[in-house]
């Protein structure tokens, strides 16, 4: 086969697909941004150094900039665009915009759908490098504002805004738990 | 970044036929070096064989109490997997104190061996770096090397290997496999990178071409009590600027068996066998883990700059091993 | 026709309520665009070329091989650029920086220096075409090296006098019971705001447009009309979101080389700035060192207060980060001397960054406080309380309001201050050596002329229109609260728009002024709008509209020392064993004024506070000798705090005296936060540790070299 410098890829993106033909050398962050007039996922530093640019991919958290489009065909994209539930705002950006948990806003996308995805890891019983003992028999680490404040650092925020938004995480947290609760004690009724 | 091929392989064996013996071809595994380096101009290959996406993701139990670890496996999957917190904690500690959540994510367990140093000489192409580019120099030396290598460093070269991962794996004696187009093959971590020496640019004995397949951890009881220490400049999202992967058995005050690994100070993750000769069949007491510390780090050369290491080193040796220590008389 | 009327809903009370963000759900959503996401057809994109030497020629610029690469529209350099006119002096009283008046000639004055402007068809052919450009220099020998005592230093006056003296300084140290004399340094530092700079330019019917993020579009339009020599009505710059600032957003290269570029080839070009480039081309913080020498009566009463502070600009380029002017404001003594020194070497042009001055000079002045608070054995609360002027120390002219000392009294209630033990290094907690802190604060309260306009529009909503910036301090929001209060109507009855510079010249979002500027043009032009209103009768169609101009109000403002001021408090843990430093608590009481927005403006001021746990820890930008140029000029070498860095962080505000001659009340929380709040930690870490820290950041390598507790 010819070296091809190009390639037609199929993005997933928010449950729409999207087919483009993309430069190989083109990220999943610029593809977003420059080709598919989604803009809300935020380019700060390109370098997989402040995580502005985090995206869903197949339901994970990662840095777009360091993803190259091609080679994020047919993946399950979930962009900052994507979470909210029509016109009702998902619980994390809800808590985002009642508790002030941004300033510029411009690394709000990313912490964003960052937290949505520290909730699940936390959920899934996921430790961290702030958990005391990470083995199994020592059961899941409560969320103290310790381990979101561990797990959110990937998320740099130069304004500052780092109080607002551990709190938002939290109070998200414990909606997202209670309405977990709901549903299930729904099912077992 | 200049225009490239890429491919996707579908297996092993195709991926290694797909780079063949083209140097200018390189593996993509999560990306998050790669990538990085090919925009800063550090690397600029002309083919891209996408590795991710091959069965090398499984994390499982060997029949003699080991472990084997995809290639594949991302960090993430492995600090989370409950075979590697029960029964190597500070490997999953190790990994859960690299990078971010996001990077963990995409990072792969191949990948973050192959890594390539943080040195910021080594990533400003418009600076001299024997291991960017052979013969021109090392700025480091009368630089910037605050946080360079103290240990088994050379004049060529002062960069250190900026793993976590493999700081654990180095002290849990991990050995590597790999696949070529003659076959596969194994290298003991140990073993998996080259002294500097005067080539600083030569960073594994892997063979050219060669796809690194999985880890495979040995049984290590001792490994159950172990623990993980890293600092950094600050609290999260930083390299280190040392850290400690300690494995501590004792009983009745004795050290029977113990791992020590160092990170960040050195080209590789250092194995720390001189202070494990010192401590094993030691009483467990702060003066036998500091003459354990300095049985390794007589061998340090610092630059100017760089001499806290040492001290830095040889605390953290102290503290981890006493943590580890109190944990088992408890 | 409409029915609706002038009548006025009588509401007041939106200033001083807190209020979500009026873009907030723009913001959550990602549906807010910043300056480089605004589509446009047949937009080329623009990428620069950076100097890899620090000083010299630039010999060739080869673009020939360039232009045949694929997309490839043109190569801008020296060779072929327009020629600027850079012979004045903006809006803020400055010259241009020629590091923005890019490719004028074949001078290289540091290293990242703007060199040539590559322009493709897609971002991905641009970058290669940039870094495939052949440029070749003839190198001269670079000088770099900064360090008290250079010969070449001098003072500068800038933005306030260079020198201030009074008194007898070497009488005043001699009948001194105690003398502290230290050295006391901080390093380069970075704004690294998450938005990098970026910038669209067009041609639209015979006009230019920027689309920009910037601090001011007054001031962007002002500088780009000077040097492109056109009609001020010829040029429209708009910047609607901004992704922070904190002083570097003002006019750069890239705006400057869009507009070149876009009048080469009659289309829209986008020019962004990468992470690295914005090391060199948008301006920092310069270094400084700094000596404090301050002489005491036995009970802590200053007779003899010296601060000289020495920073660094470039060879082409004037600037002087003036640290030792908070002395001017702060402390009193019958002899008394500070100077602003600085010294021209071959780096990028420093410029203003959060509090400018204040936040060096604040560190050093502050924590000599700290070192004799305890030579005297005094309380470093009551030190402060003791030396708090009744007039301006330099200027001999009153505060419009001094609440130093309630400050420092509500924050020692709130964090406990005394219950504690002065002896340093005595507290422990597993490996932690725990200790606190205290500093004070102050940052100016000044007005910039401004201009708006406030439409009573038909529906019976209100339209404001003010060139104001909102670059994350909230100002949309702000003025929303102020303009309803003026309005006497409920907020969701106005509209505010900004970042506009046809909506008239206002001043810039900096210098903690915009919100005070702002918020007096739109109140002037409520008033007015209110007696142009007849109550009960009908609105037309095009709405009546009314509008300010403050020029004359802020010019005839009476003298007064104008400042926000501030008690800092900080909890700190220490590991001398691993160097590892952490910031437990802080607590910051103020007093700024009228409060407009509890919510923003408590994020103003703990944003602040995070910027000192960053600059007393993180921050530092290393310069290597050799090339002239940073060591790791990213956001993984250059480390501003994580999440992980920021605990328990509160801040809070007295209601201050209120100064009958400001017509405004408002005094800006954009700078205050950060001032002092290194030195609480700084001056934490030696309670803990009972080992000074005077250079800044106080980086693990630092502490372990340092060692224990004395004690």
């Amino acid at each position: 086969m010819a070296p091809s410098t190009s390639s037609t890829v199929t993005l997933n993106i928010n449950g729409e697909k999207h087919t483009l033909s993309v430069d190989h050398r083109t990220t999943l962050l610029d593809a977003l941004r420059e080709r598919l007039d989604l803009t809300g996922t935020k380019k700060g530093c390109d370098q997989g150094q402040c995580g502005a640019c985090t995206v869903l991919v197949d339901g994970r958290r990662s840095v777009s900039c360091l993803q190259l489009a091609v080679a994020s065909d047919g993946r399950e994209i979930t962009t900052v665009e994507g979470v909210a539930d029509g016109d009702r705002l998902h619980p994390v950006q809800q808590a985002f915009l009642d508790l002030d948990g941004f300033q510029c806003g411009y690394c709000t996308p990313g912490q964003i759908c960052s937290a949505i995805a520290v909730i699940e890891e936390h959920a899934a019983g996921w430790p961290s490098a702030v958990t005391e003992d990470v083995r199994p028999d020592a059961g899941p680490p409560p969320l103290t504002p310790e381990e979101i404040k561990e797990r959110m650092s990937g998320n740099l925020c130069r304004c500052g805004a780092y109080v607002q938004i551990a709190e938002a995480v939290a109070r998200a947290a414990a909606e997202t738990r209670s309405e977990n609760r709901n549903e299930t004690e729904g099912a077992a009724a | 970044m200049r225009e490239f091929d890429y491919r996707r392989a579908d297996d092993v064996s195709g991926a290694v036929a797909l780079l063949g013996a083209d140097p200018d071809a390189r593996y993509l595994g999560g990306g998050t070096n790669l990538v990085d380096l090919m925009k800063t101009g550090v690397e600029r290959p002309a083919r891209l064989v996408d590795v991710r996406t091959l069965p090398l993701d499984r994390i499982e139990p060997a029949d003699d109490g080991g472990l084997r670890i995809g290639a594949t496996v991302t960090n993430s999957d492995l600090a989370a997997h409950p075979l590697v917190r029960d029964r190597y904690p500070a490997l999953a500690q190790a990994v859960l104190a690299g990078a971010s959540g996001q990077l963990r994510n995409m990072a792969t367990v191949g990948g973050n061996l192959l890594q390539r140093t943080r040195c910021g000489y080594f990533t400003d192409v418009t600076r001299p770096c024997n291991k960017r580019v052979p013969g021109s120099g090392c700025p480091a030396l009368t630089g910037e090397h605050h946080n360079h290598a103290v240990l088994g460093a050379s004049d060529h070269c002062v960069a250190v290997h900026p793993s976590d991962m493999g700081v654990a794996l180095a002290a849990f004696d991990a050995v590597v496999s790999y696949e070529t187009a003659d076959g596969p093959g194994e290298l003991a971590l140990a073993d998996f990178y080259l002294p500097v020496g005067d080539t600083p640019h030569r960073e594994t004995a892997l063979p050219p071409g060669a796809l690194v397949t999985g880890v495979t951890l040995p049984p290590l009881p001792v490994a159950a009590r172990s623990r993980y220490r890293k600092v950094r400049e600050r609290a999260s999202y930083a390299f280190a600027i040392g850290s400690v992967a300690a494995a501590l058995d004792v009983s009745d005050g004795v050290v029977r068996d113990a791992r020590l690994a160092f990170g960040a100070v050195a080209s590789r993750p250092w194995r720390a066998r001189a202070a494990e000769r010192v401590l094993t069949g030691a009483p467990a007491t702060a003066e036998y883990f500091a003459a354990a510390a300095d049985a390794e780090l007589a061998a340090a050369r610092p630059l100017p700059d760089n001499g806290y290491k040492v001290t830095l080193m040889r605390n953290l040796v102290v503290a981890v091993l006493s943590e580890l220590a109190e944990e088992a008389a408890r | 026709m409409t029915t609706a009327t002038t009548r006025p809903t009588a509401v007041t009370g939106a200033v001083g309520t807190a209020h979500t963000r009026v873009e907030g759900r723009d913001k959550v959503t990602g549906a807010a665009r910043y300056a480089g996401e605004i589509p446009f057809a047949d937009l080329a994109h623009g990428w620069l070329v950076l100097s890899t030497v620090a000083r010299g020629r630039i010999l060739s610029v080869d673009t020939a091989s360039v232009l045949g690469m694929p997309g490839v529209l043109a190569v801008l350099h020296h060779g072929n650029a327009p020629r600027l006119d850079v012979d004045y002096v903006g809006m803020l009283g400055v010259p241009p920086d020629p590091t923005a008046a890019v490719f004028q000639n074949d001078r290289v004055p540091h290293a990242g220096w703007p060199v040539a402007l590559v322009v493709a068809e897609t971002p991905e052919q641009a970058r290669e075409a940039a870094e495939a450009l052949v440029v070749t220099y003839e190198e001269e020998p670079h000088d770099i090296g900064f360090h008290a005592g250079r010969p070449d230093a001098h003072p500068v006056d800038g933005h306030m006098p260079g020198v201030t003296e009074k008194g007898d300084l070497e009488a005043g140290f001699a009948a001194s019971a105690h003398v502290v004399d230290a050295e006391y340094t901080t390093p380069e530092e970075h704004h690294a705001m998450m938005e990098p700079h970026a910038a669209t330019a067009l041609w639209d019917g015979g006009r230019l447009e920027v689309v920009d993020s910037n601090q001011g579009t007054t001031w962007v339009v002002d500088e780009l009309v000077r040097m492109f020599q056109l009609e001020p009505s010829a040029v429209r710059v708009r910047s609607e979101h901004v992704g922070g600032g904190f002083g570097s957003k003002g006019v750069r290269a890239h705006q400057v080389s869009a507009v070149m570029a876009a009048t080469l080839l009659q289309r829209p070009v986008r020019v962004v700035l990468t992470r690295r480039q914005m090391f060199s081309l948008t301006g920092h913080r310069s270094p400084t060192t700094q000596r404090v020498r301050l002489g005491a009566d036995a009970d802590g009463r200053l007779r003899a207060l010296d601060h000289r502070s020495l920073s660094r600009t470039s060879t082409v380029w004037e600037f002087v980060e003036p640290s030792a002017g908070v002395a001017r404001v702060m402390y009193d003594a019958d002899a008394h001397r500070t100077a602003n020194e600085v010294v021209r070497l071959d780096v990028p042009s420093p410029t203003w960054m959060r509090a400018p001055g204040e936040a060096p000079g604040s560190f050093a002045l502050e924590a000599a406080l700290d070192e004799l608070a305890e030579r005297c054995g005094v309380d470093p609360v009551e030190l402060r309380l003791r030396n708090d002027p009744d007039r301006g120390p330099v200027s001999g002219l009153p505060f419009a309001g001094r609440d130093v000392a309630a400050c420092f009294r509500e924050g020692a209630r709130r964090f406990g201050w005394a219950e504690r033990d002065p002896r340093p290094g005595v507290r422990r907690e597993g490996r932690w050596l725990l200790g606190t802190g205290t500093a004070a604060a102050s940052f100016p309260a000044g007005a910039l002329p401004s201009t708006a306009a406030v439409t009573a529009e038909a529906d019976g909503t209100f339209t404001v229109r003010i060139a104001a910036a909102d670059i994350g301090t909230g100002a949309r929001t702000a003025l929303t609260l102020v303009a309803a209060d003026a309005l006497r109507v409920e907020p969701d009855r106005v509209r505010v728009r900004i970042g506009d510079s046809d909506f008239g010249p206002a001043g810039i979002a900096g210098g903690s002024m915009g919100t005070r500027s702002w918020a007096w043009a739109v109140t002037a032009a409520v008033e007015e709008l209110r007696e142009r209103l007849v109550p009960g009768a009908p609105v037309p169609p095009e709405g009546i509209t009314a509008r300010s101009d403050t020029t004359a109000a802020v010019a005839g403002l009476a003298q007064k020392e104008r400042h926000s001021f501030g008690a800092q408090f900080a909890e700190v843990a220490v590991d001398v064993t691993t160097g590892e430093v952490r910031v437990r608590r802080m607590l910051g009481i103020f007093s700024a004024g009228r409060i407009v927005n509890p919510l923003t403006a408590r994020g103003q001021l703990v944003g602040g506070m995070v910027w000192g746990i960053s600059m007393a820890l993180h921050e530092e930008a290393v310069r290597d000798g050799a090339s002239g140029g940073l060591y790791g000029p990213d956001l993984a070498g250059y480390h501003v705090a994580t999440h992980a860095d920021v605990p328990v962080v509160e801040a809070d505000w007295l209601e201050g005296t209120p100064d009958p001659d400001d017509p405004v009340g408002i005094k800006g929380v954009g700078e205050i936060g950060i001032v002092g709040a290194a030195a609480a930690i700084a001056n934490a870490v030696w309670h803990a540790t009972g080992v000074r820290h005077r250079h800044l950041p106080i980086r693990p390598d630092r502490v372990l070299r340092a060692g224990g507790p004395r004690v």
